[in-house]
This record gives structure tokens, C-alpha cells and sequence, in this order.
């Protein structure tokens, strides 16, 4: 390998993009594209979920638990009806997602002890969400209910009240359970897979499509220095990426950033690497810009949005999807970028991602340098 | 750069197929340091082909080729480094300016960093691009892009240059300039190997090769091309009407063959001795004959006799 001949490569790649406008705005702009897109655009929470009450009674207690509804940020409120029907089609026009029935005997029943049946109707078209509302209703009315048997114990002059058991979630990484803390420090492994992918894709199909990688192959230059020449620039366009992802993450969505710096740049050197690698080798294959650009987003960016545990765990995928996604790099670079940001552990605890990682990026550039020979044939 | 026989290109029984098509069908040649060889033929005949295998950019699929000693099979990179090679398409980068190309390739091709500044210079020189150093060689017109491909091939002074159609599409002038040039590096002993559709330019070549349907149908020099291509005379006969007179003229015994040239007609017959019966004949269907007169065939005559006799070897070979 003659490093004179890998950076006179590395220059005319810098030059090259330096003067194409469109490859420097996708360098330049996809971090805040995708940063604000998926930031603010993916919220897997459930709030304010708009909700109609049908208060058949009217009664003190019954205001009591939608007054419950009306505090608590899971729900919102909307409209108190007084018949069924206008329940019926606030949900079919979807002006409700959750409608609540309060029985006319609400508060004598509670008031003799009898269980009490609280009607919930859901709109199941987003089953996700239906899942959420129900879960957040039964909390609300449950706690509710919990209130007014310490009361009725109370008033009956129990001789001592049973310690009501109960459950105090505390939540370790992400105090917050905020989804943002999840899905934006994911954002730099889509930004680095498009950014790597689609950059290093066009570079290489270009030179063929233009016939100037004839020129360059009848040259003394080996593959080895093309390939590592042109990836050079693209690596340190992938590093600035993955700062300004970092940066936008930490200082504009308040994202925790308790790991390693060291951790951070190693694992997303690593994770370049081989997204770089997997551009080379679908553009030497594809010889072609639009089928490079095409191949690229297909292999790139879709598993490493969806197969990477980025927006769904993996481990509540299908089981047959599941095996897939080790051969998606993301999927290491996440767990590396998610423990990283949040849970603040360094190189030794994620050892097993990096050294998935290295084994990746070896066998991508392995199969770039095979699939690139110096041959028009 | 030759091989201890003398040769700077040695091709022996070359062939190369794609699936079912042969492009190159078993030809053997050699050419000697400071020669000018010119490869003539019909698109499609296998000449890029064959230059693409002796720079190592494709392979044989089988028989021989040795260029500057060593076998394109073997030691492509050796060779790589003895070469200067210019594709048919124009293929350096566009968005890079001219000293830019030429800083590049004098990188690819090692050339030492003492030397650098003197070889741009001397190649921009040589292009004619002096001034013009920093446009973006995308804006820069046919000629001066082909002078600067030229200029890009032979920094590292390579002692072989494949030159594939270096000339289409661009204007007479430049193209003289750009042949002068390639005389220039001849006498200073580069074997220059070059392909090319124009016939002019194949006069300037030391020896050609005639190609066709991937064999090699003709070697010498021009003039034993053009001596050797026309059995019997070439006469020139000019007259009116010549339709009728082609018509005529075929029916004739000795006419071999009859071509249109302009606006008169060559006439390829076993003895010029013949010439007064022709005008005879012609006279007596009330056609002007203005003209006849033997002359030497040109390249042209030797390019089209040759083929077409070629080709008609071929379907009686196919016939059985």
C-alpha cells in the first residue's frame, strides 16, 4: 500500500464533494432532518387521550372520579354527554378515543359495599393506543376505588385497616420513561446508515457510470488504496455527523449523556466502518448510481429504522424476524448508543456490541476489497 | 521498456468470448519500441477489446499477450506501471480543474514528488492548457480534453501508450495537433498503439492492423496494405449518368468489383488494359465518359476491398 497514492485519492474524494453541492446538504442537513423528524415526529407515549363521560348519575362521587380523569395528563377530558348515543358517535368520529359509563346506582352501590361495573369503551383501531387507555383507565378508577374503601372501612369502624399493598415503580436509565430519551440518541445510527450508505454508494457507481474508474484501473493504484482512500473522507464526514447528532441530542433535547466519550466515538468509529463497507460493496456491485442509491436505502436504512431495535424491541418482534436482525449493524450500535447516552457504562460493559461490530466491519470491507477487483470484466 | 526479443507488445493466438460471442478470435502480432500501430476496423471488430487485455483491464480468455515483458495474465500490475492508457469515452473528472487531474494521475502513477512540479508543467505544455490551469476540465473544449487525457497517460513517461479512438469528435485542427504530438513520442521511442476510424490518421501509423469480426484480417504497412489489398487495377472513371453506368459496368468481363467514390466510380479490374473496351462499351449506351484512368487505391480502397472480401470468406466458409 503506498500512502502517497491513498491520500492523492482522499484529496480528489474531499475536492469532488466539496464542489457537489447536493452530496454536502445531505451531510450537512440529515442530522437535523432526521434529528427533528424522528425527535419530535416518533412519540411512542400516550397522552391526552380524549375521552367522553356518560354520567348517569350525577352524583358527588361519580364527579369525583372524572374530576380524576381531568387531572391526570393520560387524558383529556372532552365532553360529559348524557345519553349513550352521543357516546356512540363521538367515537365513531373518532372525537373520543376512550368513553367511560358511570351506572345510574354509582353511588349506592359504593356507598353499600357492592362492587360497582364502570363501562369503558374503546376505539381499537389503533390497538396500541386502545392497550395504553385501558390500562391508564383501570389505573385511575382503581385508585379511586382504593380511596373510597378506606373510606367505607373508616366509616365502618373496622377494627384496623390492612396497609393497602402496593406497587411503587421506580425506573432505572430513563427516570422519566420519556420516549424521546429513547428514540433520539438512536437518531445517529439512521443518520450515519443513510449519510455512509448513500455517500460511499454514489461515489464508487459514479466512477464506473462516467467511465472514469476505467482510467483509474489501468493506473499502478491497487484496490486496497481506492477503497480505503475513498472511504477516508466519507469516515470523517460520518464522525462530524455523529457529533452534531450527539450535540443536538444533549443540548437541544435535553437527552442525558452519562457514558464515555471514548465509548461513544469508539463504537460509532467502528459502526461507520462498516456502514462505509456495505456502501462500497453494493456500489462495486452495482456498478449503477440509481440502483447503488436504491439497493442502499433498501439494505440501510429501513432495518436500521425498523429491525434495529431503534423504534420496536427486538425481542417483541416475531420470532422469525428476530434471527435477521443480527446482521443488521445497527442493532449493535443502538444497544452502544443507548447505554451510552443513558446508562452511562463505558468500553468494558459493551464489549459484546463492539466486538459484534468489529467482526462486521472486517467482513464488509472484506467483501468490498473482494468484489472490487481491478477488472472491467 | 522491451523484452529481451525486441518486442514492446507480443500477442500470440489471443482470444476473448463473452458468453457466445467471440470478440477476439486468435490474433497474433508484435510491434517494436518507437512504432506507430494503428488498429483499423469496423465498430464492434474487437479493437478496444484487445486493448482493454493488453492493459490488463480484462482477460484473455486464452492465448498469449506480453507487453513490456511481462504477461498481461501474471503481472497486470507491472504492466500498469509501464503503460499509458486512453479509453475510448473521455474519462477523466469533469469537476476536477485541469491541474487537478493531472496532480491526481501523476499520483496514481508514483510519479516522485522532485519530478512533479516539471511533469504538470511539460504536460500542460504539451495540451496547450498553459493559463488555463484552474478551469474545471468538464468546460474545457474536445481538443484540449483529449490533449489533456494525453498529457494525464504519459506523465510517468510510460515506455508503451494504448491510444483507443483518441481523436473521435474532435475538430481537423486539433486533431493534427494531437497527431503531431503522438509522432513526437514515436521518435522518441514510445511504441504508440493506437486505434482509430479515420483513414487519414491511419497513413501517419508506421504498421496497421485491420480487424474484422475479431480477427485480424490484414497486417503491413500502409502501403503494402494498399498494394496488397487489390488484386489486379483500381481505375478512376468519371461520366454521366452513373447509375446506368454501374449497371453497365458490372456486366463486364474482368470487372472485379465497383464502388461509388464521390461522385465517380472506382473500378477494380483484372488488367488496366482493358480501359478502352470499358469506354466502348459505355459509349455505345450513350454514356459520357469524361474520364478513366488507373490510379493507386487509397487506404480507403484497401479498407473496404479487404473487408468485403473478408466477409465473403466468411459466408463461404458457412455455407457448406
Amino acid at each position: 500500500m503506498n500512502l502517497r497514492r491513498l491520500l492523492a485519492i482522499s484529496r480528489k474524494e474531499v475536492i469532488q464533494v466539496l464542489r457537489d453541492t447536493r452530496s454536502l446538504l445531505i451531510v450537512l442537513l440529515m442530522p437535523l432532518m432526521l434529528m427533528s423528524v424522528l425527535g419530535y415526529g416518533v412519540n411512542l407515549d400516550t397522552k391526552h387521550i380524549r375521552v367522553f363521560a356518560l354520567d348517569e348519575e350525577g352524583s358527588q362521587a361519580s364527579q369525583d372520579l372524572l374530576r380524576r380523569f381531568q387531572s391526570s395528563e393520560y387524558f383529556d377530558l372532552v365532553a360529559i354527554v348524557t345519553d349513550y348515543r352521543a357516546l356512540a358517535t363521538a367515537l365513531d368520529d373518532g372525537r373520543c378515543q376512550l368513553a367511560i359509563v358511570i351506572p345510574y346506582d354509582f353511588s349506592a352501590r359504593l356507598h353499600d359495599g357492592r362492587p360497582v361495573n364502570i363501562q369503558a369503551l374503546v376505539d381499537g383501531s389503533d390497538n396500541n393506543t386502545a392497550e395504553l387507555a385501558i390500562g391508564y383507565a383501570q389505573g385511575v378508577i382503581a385508585s379511586y376505588g382504593a380511596v373510597v374503601q378506606a373510606e367505607y372501612l373508616r366509616k365502618s369502624h373496622a377494627p384496623s385497616v390492612n396497609p393497602v399493598l402496593s406497587v411503587e415503580p421506580r425506573t432505572w436509565f430513563n427516570e422519566d420513561l420519556e420516549s424521546k430519551n429513547f428514540i433520539v440518541p438512536g437518531v445517529a445510527a439512521i443518520v450515519m446508515a443513510v449519510v455512509g450508505v448513500l455517500l460511499t454508494s454514489l461515489t464508487v457507481a459514479r466512477e464506473w457510470e462516467r467511465g472514469t474508474m476505467e482510467q483509474l484501473i489501468s493506473t499502478p493504484v491497487t484496490s486496497l488504496e481506492i477503497i480505503i482512500g475513498k472511504l477516508l473522507p466519507y469516515f470523517a464526514l460520518g464522525m462530524f455527523d455523529t457529533a452534531a447528532c450527539a450535540a443536538i441530542a444533549v443540548l437541544w433535547f435535553q437527552v442525558p449523556f452519562r457514558g464515555s466519550l471514548i465509548a461513544l466515538s469508539a463504537g460509532s468509529g467502528i459502526y461507520l466502518i462498516a456502514i462505509l463497507g456495505l456502501g462500497f460493496w453494493i456500489s462495486v456491485a452495482t456498478k449503477q448510481q440509481l440502483a447503488a442509491s436504491q439497493i442502499g436505502l433498501v439494505t440501510a436504512f429501513l432495518p436500521s429504522f425498523l429491525l434495529s431495535g431503534f423504534t420496536f424491541p427486538i425481542d417483541q418482534m416475531p420470532a422469525g424476524v428476530q434471527p435477521f436482525t443480527y446482521f443488521i449493524a445497527a442493532r449493535y450500535y443502538i444497544v452502544i448508543l443507548k447505554s451510552v447516552f443513558l446508562r452511562g457504562i463505558g468500553v468494558s460493559f459493551l464489549a459484546g456490541p463492539l466486538i459484534a461490530l468489529v467482526i462486521y466491519a472486517s467482513v464488509m470491507v472484506l467483501l468490498a476489497k473482494l468484489s472490487f477487483r481491478k477488472s472491467l470484466a | 521498456m522491451t523484452a529481451s526479443n525486441g518486442y514492446s507488445v507480443e500477442v500470440e493466438k489471443l482470444v476473448k468470448r463473452f458468453g457466445d460471442f467471440t470478440a477476439v478470435d486468435r490474433i497474433s502480432f508484435q510491434t517494436r519500441s518507437g512504432e506507430v500501430f494503428g488498429f483499423l476496423g469496423p465498430n464492434g471488430s474487437g479493437k478496444s477489446t484487445t486493448i482493454r487485455i493488453l492493459c490488463g483491464l480484462l482477460h484473455p480468455t486464452s492465448g498469449r499477450a506480453i507487453v513490456a515483458g511481462y504477461d498481461v495474465v501474471e503481472s497486470p500490475e507491472l504492466i500498469r506501471r509501464n503503460i499509458g492508457y486512453m479509453s475510448q469515452k473521455f474519462s477523466l473528472y469533469a469537476d476536477l480543474t485541469v491541474f487537478e487531474n493531472l496532480r491526481f494521475y501523476a499520483g496514481m502513477y508514483g510519479v516522485p514528488a522532485a519530478e512533479l512540479r516539471g511533469r504538470i508543467d511539460w504536460a500542460l505544455e504539451m495540451a496547450g492548457l498553459r493559463g488555463r490551469e484552474s478551469s474545471l476540465t468538464g468546460t474545457l473544449a474536445g481538443g484540449w480534453k483529449q490533449r489533456l487525457a494525453l498529457g494525464c497517460a504519459v506523465l510517468h513517461r510510460p515506455p508503451i501508450l494504448f491510444l483507443d479512438e483518441p481523436t473521435s469528435g474532435v475538430d481537423p485542427l486539433s486533431r493534427r495537433l494531437f497527431w503531431e504530438l503522438i509522432q513526437q513520442m514515436s521518435s522518441e521511442g514510445v511504441t504508440i498503439f493506437v486505434t482509430t476510424h479515420y483513414m487519414d490518421e491511419a497513413e501517419y501509423c508506421n504498421r496497421l492492423a485491420l480487424m474484422n469480426g475479431g480477427k485480424l484480417i490484414a497486417l503491413g504497412t500502409p502501403t503494402e496494405l494498399k498494394l496488397g489489398s487489390i488484386q489486379g487495377s483500381l481505375l478512376l472513371l468519371e461520366c454521366d449518368r452513373l447509375g446506368d453506368a454501374i449497371e453497365r459496368v458490372r456486366r463486364l468481363d474482368n470487372v472485379r468489383d465497383v464502388a461509388v467514390f464521390g461522385n465517380a466510380l472506382h473500378l477494380v479490374v483484372s488488367d488496366a488494359a482493358i480501359a478502352p473496351t470499358i469506354r466502348a462499351a459505355l459509349e455505345s449506351y450513350g454514356i459520357l465518359v469524361t474520364g478513366l484512368r488507373v490510379i493507386r487505391p487509397s487506404l480507403e480502397d484497401a479498407f473496404v476491398a479487404l473487408t468485403t472480401r473478408h466477409g465473403a470468406d466468411d459466408a463461404s466458409e458457412l455455407s457448406p
